[in-house]
């Protein structure tokens, strides 16, 4: 089955062309907009871009992450405690753009689109260069508005199946996903755990007799093995709370000065590359 | 001059349809939809139990037995129908129109919430799910689910803020004592909003095996619906007492709103009433100042907070804003996406009381009528004295006396040590 766009299009249309053509899947890692702030962001970015990272999904820090586990929770308040705004996100993407050849991805909650008003939103993101949203807290029944908004301006609309989704939703789902397919692994909040759900592997081979669109698995995956695991019958793993940890010691006081500050980056590009490694 | 900044400019969401033609009881449409507001805006991960839910539901209102079963539980465990009480004193002291106490302080666990509870608990049974979960701010609707979690032989986890844990011990104790775990929220606020996250994140880890008894008329659809269905018993018996003792409908009726349950309750056997002017309390705290109360209907604008879209208090970016009441129970950024929908249709007026109001109307009603009201009620007591005193003595005002105020008991004169102003 094709997804409605027919052949995949826009950045990451172009990333996953190369992949497959390349044998390679991806390595999408998740950080945090704004943890400690914006410009420590934007050094994180070029050094995921350097570990080998496919594409990238930047956390947009809301205060009622309901989907979230206590790292990305924490992650988010400290961002909007340091002083977040969306400005700073689009000003973020728009200079980092620039610099980095991976697509990067907003994941973010409804409520902060709708509050912004949806086309203003898609139109902001679009023109900063986001390759596309992931919308974590909008089901498919309340998604038509922002569909045709995202489609209109060529941004990615990425939706997610859970465990929980029925097989036949899980269908239409993946229908109408736009850039990839985001295959939740677990029933439950973001955040590492010690080995991969019984099934997810089926699971994830029956996704992909269903379409053709590019299957990203994410949730609970942390380790070079896991990600290996998942590349072996999916297009790629997303990595995040393992990741958002490294986020927290950039404003730890013992971690302030600059050699220390860059031992830590270096710490997340390396632990990155091992994970962009394991992708095969 | 008012020094705080001016509320944020109201944005009507396309779909809300102009006050009323035709009847305002016939929502929400099968997607949840109240007017413009309500929707179901979740993680996919809880689609399939929602769906499953809303299948539950649909089912047990089909089925005499269940109708049968709860209302036999409403009569015997709840003691209901609860009186509407004459509120003499408070009326002599108003003197103008006629206050009416509808004294859902004298249900089992001496509050509303329990009405929904059994209701849900009923439901969560009839699903084969043995484990509930429930967030809670006063710690009424805590109280409430533990007791029906106990009289069904379920498992039962409440999540509160660490701060309503401090100043609603009370209702701690009873939790526990019924067997509830409890657990303190120590994110964000650390009062209902958070509790209510904290719980939505436990369901989505434990869906397939655990009912979540949301406590208001919030969250994603069908809970909106749900919750003001079991509430609307409230409104039935106050409309059946009014035509009883006193052979005709009220002129006015007021309850207070935090995310609303109580009012859903009492105003929606009443909407299509014609005549009859509904009013709900919002908590007005400190001040109009943003950050120093909960009023999402006076002072929020359209957006989304746990699962529907309604009035939030939120700012520019749609974080959720800080907001303040002296009562646990009200102290909530959001409201009920029908509240919404009747705001909007102006079939509801909604206004708001300050801190001191609800306090002043606390000692009030204790002193002059020898009730302790819960703080979220005082809101509305406060306002129903206000008004009595500009209607006519003809009139009928019925308050809404959500529940009882024991539990507040320790926090007012922790308050009144720290200097709040003394009541009347």
């Amino acid at each position: 089955m094709k997804t409605e766009d027919g052949p995949l299009e826009g950045p990451l249309g172009k990333l996953f062309a190369d992949l497959k053509r390349e044998g390679r899947k991806a390595l999408a890692p998740f950080v945090t907009a704004g943890d400690p702030n914006c410009e420590k962001t934007l050094e994180v970015l070029e050094a995921l871009d350097r570990a080998g990272a496919s594409l990238c999904e930047l956390g947009v820090p809301y205060s009622d992450p309901i989907a979230d586990g206590a790292v990305i929770q924490s992650s988010y308040t400290r961002a909007l405690a340091a002083g977040f705004t969306l400005e700073k996100l689009f000003d973020l993407v728009r200079r980092a753009s620039a610099r980095v050849k991976m697509p990067i991805l907003a994941m973010v909650s409804y409520s902060i689109i709708y509050r912004r008003g949806i086309d203003r939103f898609v139109a902001d993101a679009k023109a900063c260069g986001m390759a596309g949203l992931v919308v974590p807290d909008l089901p498919l029944e309340e998604s038509d508005q922002l569909d045709q908004a995202c489609r209109t301006a060529g941004l990615a609309l990425v939706r997610l199946v859970t465990p929980t989704t029925p097989p036949a939703r899980a269908e239409e789902i993946a229908r109408r996903s736009t850039g990839f397919l985001y295959c939740v692994s677990v029933a439950g909040v973001t955040g590492a755990r010690t080995d991969l759900p019984a099934g997810l592997l089926e699971r994830i081979e029956w996704l992909r007799t269903k379409t053709d669109v590019p299957i990203l698995v994410g949730f609970g995956i942390s380790t070079p093995e896991q990600v290996k695991a998942v590349a072996a019958v999916a297009d790629g793993a997303i990595v995040g709370s393992a990741l958002v940890r490294h986020l927290e010691g950039f404003s730890a006081p013992q971690h302030a000065a600059p050699a220390a500050q860059g031992t830590l980056l270096k710490n997340l590009e390396e632990t990155v590359g091992r994970l962009a490694a394991a992708t095969g | 001059m008012p020094t705080h900044p001016a509320p944020l400019p109201r944005v009507r969401p396309a779909g809300t349809p102009p006050a009323a033609g035709g009847l305002l009881s016939q929502v929400p449409d099968s997607l949840g939809r109240f007017g413009a507001f309500g929707g179901r805006y979740v993680p996919e991960t809880l689609s399939a139990a929602l769906d499953q839910l809303q299948a539950a539901y649909d089912d047990a209102r089909a089925d005499p037995a269940f109708a049968a079963e709860l209302n036999d539980l409403l009569s015997a465990f709840v003691g209901r129908p609860t009186p509407l009480l004459f509120a003499k004193r408070l009326t002599e002291y108003a003197g103008g129109a006629q206050i009416y106490l509808k004294r859902e302080d004298l249900s089992h666990t001496g509050a509303h919430k329990i009405n929904n509870t059994l209701g849900q608990g009923l439901l969560a049974l009839r699903m084969g799910k043995r484990r509930i979960i429930a967030e809670t701010g006063a710690g009424q609707h805590g109280v409430a689910t533990a007791t029906a979690c106990a009289r069904f032989g379920l498992d039962c986890v409440v999540y509160m803020g660490s701060e309503d844990v401090r100043r609603q011990a009370p209702n701690v104790r009873s939790m526990k004592l019924m067997g509830a775990e409890v657990r303190p929220v120590e994110s964000g606020s650390k009062t209902l909003r958070d509790a209510i996250n904290e719980a939505m994140r436990d369901w989505m880890g434990s869906v397939e095996t655990t009912h979540y008894i949301i406590g208001s008329v919030v969250g994603p659809h069908p809970f909106p619906r749900i919750t003001r269905d079991f509430q609307a018993v409230i409104g039935r018996e106050t409309l059946a007492a009014c035509h009883r003792q006193l052979g005709r409908s009220p002129d006015i009726v007021v309850a207070c709103v935090g995310g609303g349950s109580n009012a859903a309750g009492m105003f929606y056997p009443l909407v299509d009433e014609p005549g009859v002017r509904l009013v709900g309390v919002e908590a007005g705290g400190r001040s109009t100042k943003a950050g120093d109360h909960a009023a999402s209907l006076s002072y929020g604008q359209p957006g989304i907070l746990h699962g529907s879209l309604s009035y939030v208090l939120q700012d520019l970016d749609g974080q959720t804003a800080d907001v303040h009441s002296v009562s646990a129970g009200l102290d909530y950024p959001g409201v009920g996406p029908e509240h919404a929908y009747w705001h909007d249709t102006g079939r509801v007026e909604y206004t708001s009381v300050t801190d001191a109001e609800a306090l002043a109307a606390f000692d009030l009603v204790a002193r002059r009528e020898g009730i302790l009201p819960a703080l979220e009620t005082s809101h509305a007591l406060a306002w129903a004295v206000q008004e009595a005193a500009r209607r006519p003595a003809s009139e009928i005002l019925v308050v809404c006396l959500s529940g009882r105020g024991d539990k507040d008991a320790a926090e007012i004169a922790r308050l009144r040590g720290m200097g709040l102003p003394d009541a009347v």
